[in-house]
């Protein structure tokens, strides 16, 4: 073993090909975390008042709905890919606040009107994963 | 009285010593504590690839199995979930290395070759678990980190090998032919 071989050179341990390997193995990880952590696509809104299941309408179509809440009307608007309630005669507005919901799970509940929406998606979600 | 005498053939006592170095690495590495579940930095790879690269995937194949049986029963987890993950993430590897030695060898080093196996490793493992211990889609949230950390210990395997390697370019221990050019 000679002197040249004796300490390491960091340059030539890696091969052109090798940068390429590497850069494919990162994209595949950068593309990885697109494609796992977004989150579930909604197709799908629950409308539920005073505990009944009022409609379950696709997301396809913007669609305003009125439903009958346990202080007067909620406003529910559909639009495409995305549902909200756009009106509560609730004191507190919480639900209202909450804007535009856009994944699969997502919940909006006007508790004095006794109204919720909620996503629906092809793919079921969750809170938390434990081992 | 019958004297039964076994003679090991020089390549029988190459693979023993090799195999012997690799499972050393995977017991050093199951007392280093571990972030996440699957997340292991390998190093018994390192010995995998110094072999097939000097001495063929023949070779390799026999350091990875040994290692992950003779290693699965030191560690007490021969047949327990653990040593299927390990035996299918090592069969996983060696299929794909025995493509990969086929790549350019003035391109493709012992990284590359580290990088592939480290991915094969984990897809095949992910495919174990998917199906076998958590039948669940929650199983896909985890592909982004472990993606991460196969790319990171791949090419820290194979910078040791490719370092190992150009170390010492040729077998120094007697009784041991030199490796095909």
């Amino acid at each position: 073993m000679n002197a040249a071989t004796a300490t390491p050179h960091w340059r030539a341990l890696l091969r052109p090909g090798d940068v390429l390997t590497l850069g494919a193995a990162l994209a595949l990880c950068v593309f990885s975390a697109f494609a796992f952590w977004r989150g579930a696509h909604a197709d799908g809104v629950e409308i539920r008042a005073r505990g009944q299941l009022v409609a379950h309408l696709p997301l396809n179509a913007p669609r305003t709905l009125a439903v009958d809440g346990a202080l007067g009307k909620t406003v529910v608007e559909i639009a495409p890919g995305q549902a909200r309630i756009a009106a509560d005669p609730g004191p507190r507005q919480y639900c209202v606040r909450q804007g535009w919901l856009r994944q699969a799970g997502a919940v909006a509940i006007c508790a004095p009107s006794e109204v919720s929406i909620r996503l629906t998606g092809s793919r079921a979600d969750h809170d938390s994963l434990a081992y | 009285m019958t004297v039964l005498r076994i003679e090991a053939a020089p390549e029988d006592l190459r693979i023993a010593r090799l195999s012997a170095a690799a499972i050393a690495l995977s017991l050093a590495e199951a007392a280093i504590p571990l972030p996440l579940p699957g997340v292991k930095p390998g190093l018994a790879n390192i010995i995998v690839l110094v072999v097939l690269v000097r001495w063929g995937w023949r070779d390799a194949a026999w350091v990875s199995l040994l290692r992950v049986f003779a290693g699965s029963l030191l560690l007490g987890q021969f047949l327990a979930p653990g040593f299927f993950l390990s035996l299918t993430g090592a069969l996983a590897s060696l299929v794909t290395l025995a493509a990969a030695v086929h790549l350019p060898a003035r391109f493709f080093g012992p990284v590359t070759l580290s990088i592939l196996a480290a991915f094969a490793h984990l897809g095949g493992q992910l495919v174990l678990v998917r199906l076998w211990l958590v039948p669940h889609e929650g199983v896909l949230y985890l592909i982004p980190v472990l993606t991460l950390a196969a790319t990171v210990t791949g090419l820290v395997n194979g910078l040791a090998a490719a370092w190992l390697l150009q170390r010492q370019p040729y077998p120094a221990a007697p009784g041991e032919h030199s490796p095909a050019p």
